[in-house]
């Protein structure tokens, strides 16, 4: 069935899954839902300990069970730990048919790629996978189908009851005896905790995983001792050098500065630019120097950031520092400086459900102005992919992209025209991740286009005459004129992975990628004239 | 042009190619390694091949190892390539068959 975004979603797939084909953004809207509630074990008896040895004995009170889902959050990033911890003691367990469900996975995670192979990991349900996990599902190495989700779609999937989650392994910077949880003050702080809560209100079981035993009560807990069954220390959770993994030099790179430029003139010459406004970006070069070019103006205009929300930074945390911004909304630090900041009384955290869930009473991405994000292509109907790669691997996550982008006045992705010889402008995006009615404006280091759904922007831009105005098409002619027309990458039948809308609804699918053995070789015979020499 | 050597062109920077020519008496063949096989793959082998066609190239064993280059970058690194491996380096056609 050609869904909304114009993508044939297999009735077989829609049949397995149970899930409609991607019907507009607002399809869910207004619409009744059910949410489901964890089936637990209370804990009444005053003389039960929640402390266990190891991860096996919290595994065996847990009832693992083969066929089972356990979950994980990324708040280590790349210096996490906990996953491969937990899926080797499993795996030593004998245990097959698992379901990892984790709100994202990445390069830290290649040693699960035997698990895969093995048939103890047959489903991943994540954000979306980096490094060699993805290249497997890709080949087709994964049993059951790949569901990638955003960050708000996740919590409205375990709130559903649209997954359901039987382990919850909940990695915690510090951790009382009876399970109250902490993102500081231990040896690998993260900051924040907010991707895991929804798996605390809504795992069968919940097991903490520490390094870092604090004496009770472990106050204020981001994670709450009513969600917590059982506790287990080890030695280490992460390696912190690897979790500020976003802390990026201010960049050079002249193609970026400009980019960060334009994005910077697009938001001031727009009309939600005035005191009170809220905004998010990204970790990217272009991000972080856009943020600054924007805060110059903000003080020569004395125009302060109502709230500021995402995944944060120290550029934004120092929008907050400086007074130029009221209130900071958190749900994962990507540098040391913003967990410091956390200390900030206006630096608050918020769970990944308030952050972007497009099925509860309204999600904080819906009171975004601006949002600046990335993407690896958006085509010419300004669909964006932010999963799969250019040569049909699937290499990234969809993170808050379809969120933010949906809820936000004015959504901005910034994008070079070009990556290597591939074109990040194209006709058709190798898949669709976030809607093209989601995103209003794209910035390249060759112009900016904006979408013709807003002539409310392009009017705006026009008049303010800041920014080199392309049509989309045009951005995508310029790029093809430099490096032609790419072929159309081709794959196998079978579905992969799926790729969810926010609401749950198929966006796309993933299918599995086409086994090309290089070198490939090209022969052409000699004329029959004897050659001269 | 005869193929009187091995010589190599090029590097395997991203957006370079390097290119290889060994002599050979069975035609061209074309060996082609690229980050960008699936989308590009064709093309550049087309641009290769006109390449050596233009040179004169009826027999070498060819190989291209690329990182994302440009067809304008493929063609100049097989040029010189099949300059190095005819022993033509001081004696260039500039403006003949190298435009």
């Amino acid at each position: 069935m050609i869904n909304a975004v114009g993508r044939d979603i297999p009735e077989e797939i829609l049949e397995i899954t149970g899930k409609e084909p991607f019907q507009g953004n607002f399809y869910k809207d207004d619409k009744s839902i059910v949410m489901r509630g964890p089936t637990i074990r209370p804990v009444m008896n005053n003389e039960k300990s929640k402390l266990v040895a190891d991860i096996r004995e919290a595994l065996v009170k847990c009832d693992a069970h083969d066929g089972m889902t356990v979950s994980f959050h990324h708040h280590f990033r790349d210096g996490d730990l906990i996953v491969n911890m937990v899926m080797k003691e499993i795996h030593d367990m004998g245990l097959k048919d698992i379901t990892i469900c984790a709100t994202s996975l990445g390069k830290a995670h290649d040693p699960l790629v035997p698990m895969i192979e093995d048939g103890t990991i047959t489903g991943i349900e994540s954000s979306g996978v980096r490094g060699k996990i993805g290249e497997a599902i890709s080949k087709g190495k994964l049993k059951g189908l790949a569901v990638m989700r955003s960050h708000g779609g996740r919590v409205r999937a375990l709130a559903t009851g649209e997954a359901h989650v039987d382990i919850a392994f909940i990695g915690a910077p510090t951790a009382d005896d009876y399970g109250n949880l902490r993102g500081i003050g231990g040896k690998a702080d993260c900051g924040v905790l907010s991707y895991a809560i929804v798996d605390g209100n809504h795992a069968d079981h919940c097991v903490a995983i520490t390094d870092c035993l604090v004496p009770y009560p472990n106050f204020p807990a981001h994670i709450s001792q009513t969600k917590v069954d059982y506790v287990c220390v080890v030695d280490e959770i992460g390696i912190p050098s690897k979790i500020a993994t976003g802390a990026a030099k201010p960049t050079t790179d002249q193609r970026k500065l400009l980019m960060a430029q334009y994005c910077t003139d697009v938001v001031v010459n727009t009309p939600w630019f005035k005191d009170g406004f809220s905004y998010q970006t990204g970790v990217g070069g272009a991000s972080i120097a856009s943020t600054q070019y924007l805060a110059e103006i903000m003080r020569e205009r004395n125009i302060h950031m109502g709230f500021g929300v995402g995944g944060l930074t120290k550029a934004m945390c120092q929008l907050l520092d400086d007074g130029m911004a009221r209130v900071m909304l958190d749900v994962q630090d990507f540098d040391l400086d913003a967990v410091r900041n956390l200390k900030n009384v206006n630096h608050h955290r918020i769970p990944a459900g308030v952050y972007a869930n497009p099925l509860n009473k309204g999600a904080v991405v819906n009171k975004l102005d601006y949002v600046v994000l990335a993407s690896l292509e958006v085509d010419v109907h300004f669909n964006c992919n932010v999963v799969v790669g250019s040569d049909g691997m699937i290499t990234g996550a969809q993170g808050g992209h379809p969120d933010t982008a949906q809820g936000a006045k004015c959504a901005i992705v910034i994008c070079p025209l070009l990556q290597g010889r591939i074109p990040a402008i194209c006709t058709d995006v190798t898949t669709v991740t976030t809607p093209g009615e989601s995103i209003d404006v794209v910035v390249t280091d060759y112009g900016v286009a904006v979408n013709p759904a807003r002539q409310d922007i392009l009017q705006a831009l026009k008049e303010a005459d800041c920014v080199p105005l392309k049509t989309i098409e045009e951005l995508r002619d310029i790029a093809y004129s430099i490096v032609g027309e790419p072929e159309k990458v081709e794959f196998e039948d079978r579905v992969v992975g799926i790729i969810e809308a926010r609401d749950g609804t198929i966006i796309d699918v993933v299918r599995q990628s086409k086994e090309i053995p290089e070198p490939v070789v090209y022969k052409k015979k000699a004329s029959k004239r004897k050659s001269n020499g | 042009m005869e193929i009187k050597k091995t010589a190599v062109a090029g590097t395997l920077e991203s957006s370079d190619c390097m290119v290889t020519i060994e002599p050979s008496a069975k035609g061209l063949e074309l060996d082609l390694e690229s980050a960008v096989i699936r989308q590009y793959g064709k093309r550049i082998a087309e641009v290769a091949m006109e390449t050596l066609g233009r040179l004169g190239v009826e027999n070498a064993r060819v190989s291209i190892v690329d990182k994302g280059a440009l067809d304008c970058t493929i063609k100049a690194r097989v040029e010189c390539a099949v300059m190095r491996s005819a022993e033509y380096e001081g004696r260039i056609g500039w403006g003949g068959v190298i435009k």
